[in-house]
């Protein structure tokens, strides 16, 4: 190691005390080796200072600025608050959002290197994979999205004024409910949100303009008139299967008005914004952590800040990556922070010291030299599910010393099916690979029939992996909510998806003077 | 980069969306502060809350996989012994169940805790709450002023200044007093360049320097602001009809009250304190303890400090007669009681507070309440009816035109139910 002289005048800073100068000094340092060393590219910078008080707030409100009203934010308020007064838990140093420009929350009771800390991991980390990687880039719009939620904010307003905080909260209740159920995990067309409020406008001005109370008068065919359809006709006019259940409901619901498709357009959006961070929390976080230790590192290598302040990063830093092992009492699952983390480490290690054993398993990174491009290539073309699949190493098993469980509820007994050996490395990366595969994790619930000249009875499949069934007071009350967006019978299947099997159904009939506000 | 200090925005920002959260758990939310309200002590009753309520009607349900039945893979650290082909003994608590749908609905019964705030749980603890026939009386009259806007007035301090009618007045007269326009002048300007440039003849330019100088002159002597311009903000005060209200407490410290009965009559007392304190702005509480004689005390030595002595219940009655007639005079002010005693009093006394009662202190009162405090364990005599002395000199005096009211309390628990039956707000119509 190279001897590295303090010279006190290169200090960035002294003592744990923050003001605008000095963030501003250690924001230029940040930046200068974010960009020109490690090579990031990131949305220009916001760094906004707050009290712990407005980051319960914003906690609350799903980490965004601005956001519509709604009960279930208070109730999660009313917790986080009672969780931290009490002392049960620590709020978060910083919430980031991607947004352009990147917004970044740094609490004012952070020290001065918890702030050099928390703009090198979100202003620098987060931000950099917000624009870089390919799934936000293909799913979030991160110009328009504050935009679009002042929109749905005062959208929202108004249509309590209009029509009452129950009709606005019963058909947001339902959408609440839905949100996992309202993505499009396959892209069709790019959406803007800044087109949508737009169209939103002209849908309604149109509406308006066109309205003419004759039509009411014009005599409707009788039911029978009409040719039936074959069922696989029908379906496929009304676009059947749809996975997206709020997206159905939004067009194809019967009974719903106006302003409530909007709302319930405005719930889908915002859960498709949240899509790609549910599915790259390992990722996202490990990138950031990795981004913000090179950058410390490198702050404390050429003198910039002093031991103290960097023993007091390492102090939180470790905190931060530490896993428990799954005896441990802390133990509560794997810590995306810590695998995230390891896994940059390791991808760089590969690229620049690789072993026999990584030149085997990773041929093309083993060896390519440059760590850094390498690991960025990673932050930019995957997301958890296949990063694991493509980056997990047996080095770093064996140093997590993973093995996998298997749990059927028939044997009285867990069964260790695999260890960290040369037979098990495949097939545990396989399966970790699927703890954060959305589309595993998540029950593939269908929308699979409806009979609009019938009794418009809805019917929902739900194709069970593994024997695991839903939960049922739960889906019970989505049923119920769906049901009340609908205007008629729901009705829920649960099929095995190897034998097709009928293996529960429920049911909720028709709501009775809900739906139409 | 942008630094933004947005410390000093609006705090509160989920305010909102706490109230709905709260008018959503509202039934709940009553009943855990009901709950909690029998448990707490005097001092920490005006404290916020932690309330527990069950998470039903707050619940948030989605689509999930339950957490118990079927096939489930796990991979975990921390492997030290285990090869593969192992098993493992099922932890507690985990799959008990084996496959069966045991506790279906456990995740919805979970209860769900917070704390309210000190506003909030008074809210809802006093809620209904009014004191009885406020605005019947006849004769009250306090005048508070509060200042409402009227108007525009051409003098006032510097906060109060209208800028948008201060800046219409100017412009009017600007326009009418043909203010030249600063364009003008420019437009003038340049043609007097340009016209010196192209060097035209002597006279022309004269004239443009003349006209020049006129409307520079004119521009300056018509000033942009005016002081007749000025407009502020008028106020104008209006006096403010308020209903006062006095408020006595009368308490018995005398020896025959036990150390349950004072904490009874105090928590009463307690209540009630909180309760005007919210609901009125002006009352005023006096606080008359009395053993075999009677003093007007703070409040702080009403609750908390001790005496003995024998009990004669007319000495509070002449007490506060007394104080009425010093600084509370009944044509001006609405006159309420409570007293609590545990109904011992000296029988040579009881005929003459009755007839003070009776004829000196109801008819200057809206509403006397007395509380009768019992010990608890006695329940069964006091059950049986066994009255007290003082109960049943106060029952002679009760008839429907009087402003009585006799309630008994025996235990913590039934304080805020008889509280509430006292002063529960008439329902409309009823």
């Amino acid at each position: 190691m190279t001897a590295v002289i303090t010279r006190p005048d290169a200090l960035l800073y002294d003592g744990v005390e923050w003001d605008y100068d000095k963030i501003k000094r250690v924001y230029d340092a940040v930046e200068h080796i974010a960009l020109k060393e490690m090579g990031l590219d990131v949305y220009p910078n916001q760094i906004e200072v707050i009290t712990a008080e407005q980051m319960l707030d914003a906690y609350s409100s799903i980490g965004m600025p601005l956001m519509y009203k709604h009960w279930s934010f208070g109730k999660h308020f009313a917790r986080d608050e009672m969780m931290y007064r009490k002392g049960y838990r620590g709020l978060a140093y910083e919430i980031v959002i991607n947004s352009s420009p990147c917004i970044s929350y740094i609490m004012e009771e952070n020290t001065m290197t918890m702030q050099t800390l928390v703009i090198a991991h979100a202003a620098f980390g987060h931000n950099h994979f917000f624009k870089n990687n390919q799934l936000f880039q293909q799913w979030t719009d991160a110009q328009g999205i504050l935009d679009y939620l002042e929109f749905a904010k005062t959208y929202i307003a108004h249509c309590e004024e209009r029509y009452g905080y129950a009709a606005v909260e019963r058909v947001l209740d339902a959408a609440h409910a839905l949100m996992s159920q309202g993505v499009h995990k396959y892209p069709k067309k790019r959406s803007d949100l800044r087109t949508e409020q737009r169209r939103e406008r002209e849908r309604q001005e149109y509406q308006d303009q066109t309205f003419n109370d004759l039509w009411r008068t014009v005599p409707k065919p009788a039911a029978g008139q009409r040719p039936a359809k074959s069922v696989s006709e029908r379906k496929k006019l009304l676009g059947l299967p749809e996975e997206n259940i709020l997206y159905f409901l939004e067009k194809k619901a019967p009974r719903l008005e106006h302003w409530q498709r909007e709302l319930l357009r405005i719930v889908r959006h915002i859960s498709q914004y949240f899509y790609p961070q549910k599915q790259t929390k390992v990722m996202n976080e490990g990138c950031a952590t990795y981004t913000h230790y090179q950058i410390m590192s490198r702050l404390h290598e050429t003198g910039q800040i002093s031991e103290g302040a960097f023993l007091e990063f390492l102090h939180s830093h470790t905190s931060v990556v530490f896993q428990p092992e799954f005896d441990d009492k802390r133990f509560s699952g794997l810590n995306p922070y810590a695998i995230g983390f390891a896994m940059m480490q390791d991808i760089a290690r590969i690229a620049e010291k690789p072993t026999d054993e990584d030149r085997q398993w990773f041929p093309d990174l083993a060896g390519r030299g440059d760590g850094m491009a390498a690991v960025r290539e990673a932050w930019a073309n995957f997301r958890d599910e296949s990063f694991i699949l493509q980056y997990l190493s047996p080095h770093l098993m064996r140093k997590l010393k993973l093995f996998s469980v298997r749990d059927d509820a028939e044997d009285p007994y867990l069964l260790v099916d695999h260890i960290h050996n040369e037979r098990g490395y495949r097939d545990i990366r396989k399966k970790l690979a699927r703890q954060y595969d959305l589309g595993y994790l998540e029950p593939d619930i269908q929308i699979v029939d409806v009979d609009l000249a019938g009794d418009r009875k809805l019917i929902l499949q739900h194709r069970v992996t593994n024997g695991v069934l839903l939960d049922e007071s739960d889906a019970k009350a989505v049923l119920r909510h769906i049901a009340n967006l609908w205007g008629y019978e729901v009705q829920l299947i649960e099929v095995s998806a190897i034998s097709e099997a009928i293996l529960k159904e429920h049911a909720v009939t028709a709501p009775s003077g809900i739906g139409v506000g | 980069m942008n630094i933004i200090d947005r410390r000093l925005n609006p705090q509160g920002k989920s305010l909102a969306n706490r109230q709905r959260f709260l008018r959503r758990a509202k039934e709940q939310v009553v009943k855990a502060v009901r709950d909690a309200s029998g448990k707490r002590g005097i001092q920490d009753i005006e404290n916020g809350e932690k309330v527990t309520i069950a998470a039903g009607g707050v619940r948030e349900p989605s689509f999930h996989r339950a957490s118990q039945g079927g096939v489930r893979d796990y991979v975990v650290p921390g492997n030290k012994e285990y090869v593969e082909g192992d098993t493992i003994q099922r932890p507690d608590g985990g799959g008990g169940g084996r496959g069966s749908e045991g506790s279906a609905d456990g995740e919805g019964e979970d209860e769900f805790r917070f704390v309210l705030s000190r506003d909030e749980f008074l809210d809802i603890f006093l809620e209904d709450l009014e004191l009885p026939d406020l605005v019947k009386q006849k004769v009250k009259q306090s005048e508070s002023h509060s200042l409402t806007r009227a108007g525009y007035s051409v003098s006032g301090s510097p906060a109060n200044l209208n800028l948008v009618r201060t800046m219409r007045n100017s412009l009017s007269r600007r326009i009418a007093l043909k203010r030249p326009k600063r364009d003008e002048i420019l437009e003038l300007e340049a043609m007097l360049r340009e016209a010196e440039e192209a060097g035209e003849d002597a006279e022309q330019i004269q004239a443009l320097r003349e006209q020049l100088e006129h409307i520079v002159l004119r521009s300056r002597r018509i000033p942009f602001i005016d002081p007749i311009d000025v407009r502020y903000n008028r106020f104008e005060s209006v006096p403010k009809p308020i209903a006062q209200a006095v408020m006595f407490c009368l308490m018995d410290v005398s020896g025959s009250m036990t150390e349950h009965m004072k904490d009874l009559a105090k928590r009463f007392f307690m209540l009630l304190y909180l309760f005007l304190r919210r609901r009125y702005r002006a009352v005023d509480i006096v606080f008359i303890r009395h053993t075999h004689e009677a003093k007007e005390v703070d409040e702080e030595t009403f609750f908390y400090s001790t005496e003995t002595g024998g009990t004669v219940v007319s000495t509070a009655l002449e007490e506060m007669q007394k104080v009425v007639q010093e600084r509370y005079p009944d044509n001006e002010w609405n006159i309420y009681a409570a007293q609590a005693s545990d109904g011992d009093n000296m029988s040579s006394d009881n005929a003459k507070s009755a007839t003070l009662l009776r004829d000196v202190i109801l008819p200057m009162c809206q509403y006397f309440a007395y509380i009768e405090v019992a010990a608890e364990h006695n329940m069964g005599l006091s059950a049986l009816g066994r009255e007290t002395e003082l109960w049943r000199t106060y029952k002679q005096v009760q008839s429907p035109e009087r402003p009585l009211a006799m309630r008994r309390v025996r235990s913590r628990r039934e304080i805020f139910p008889v509280f509430r039956e006292l002063f529960a707000r008439e329902k409309a119509g009823a």
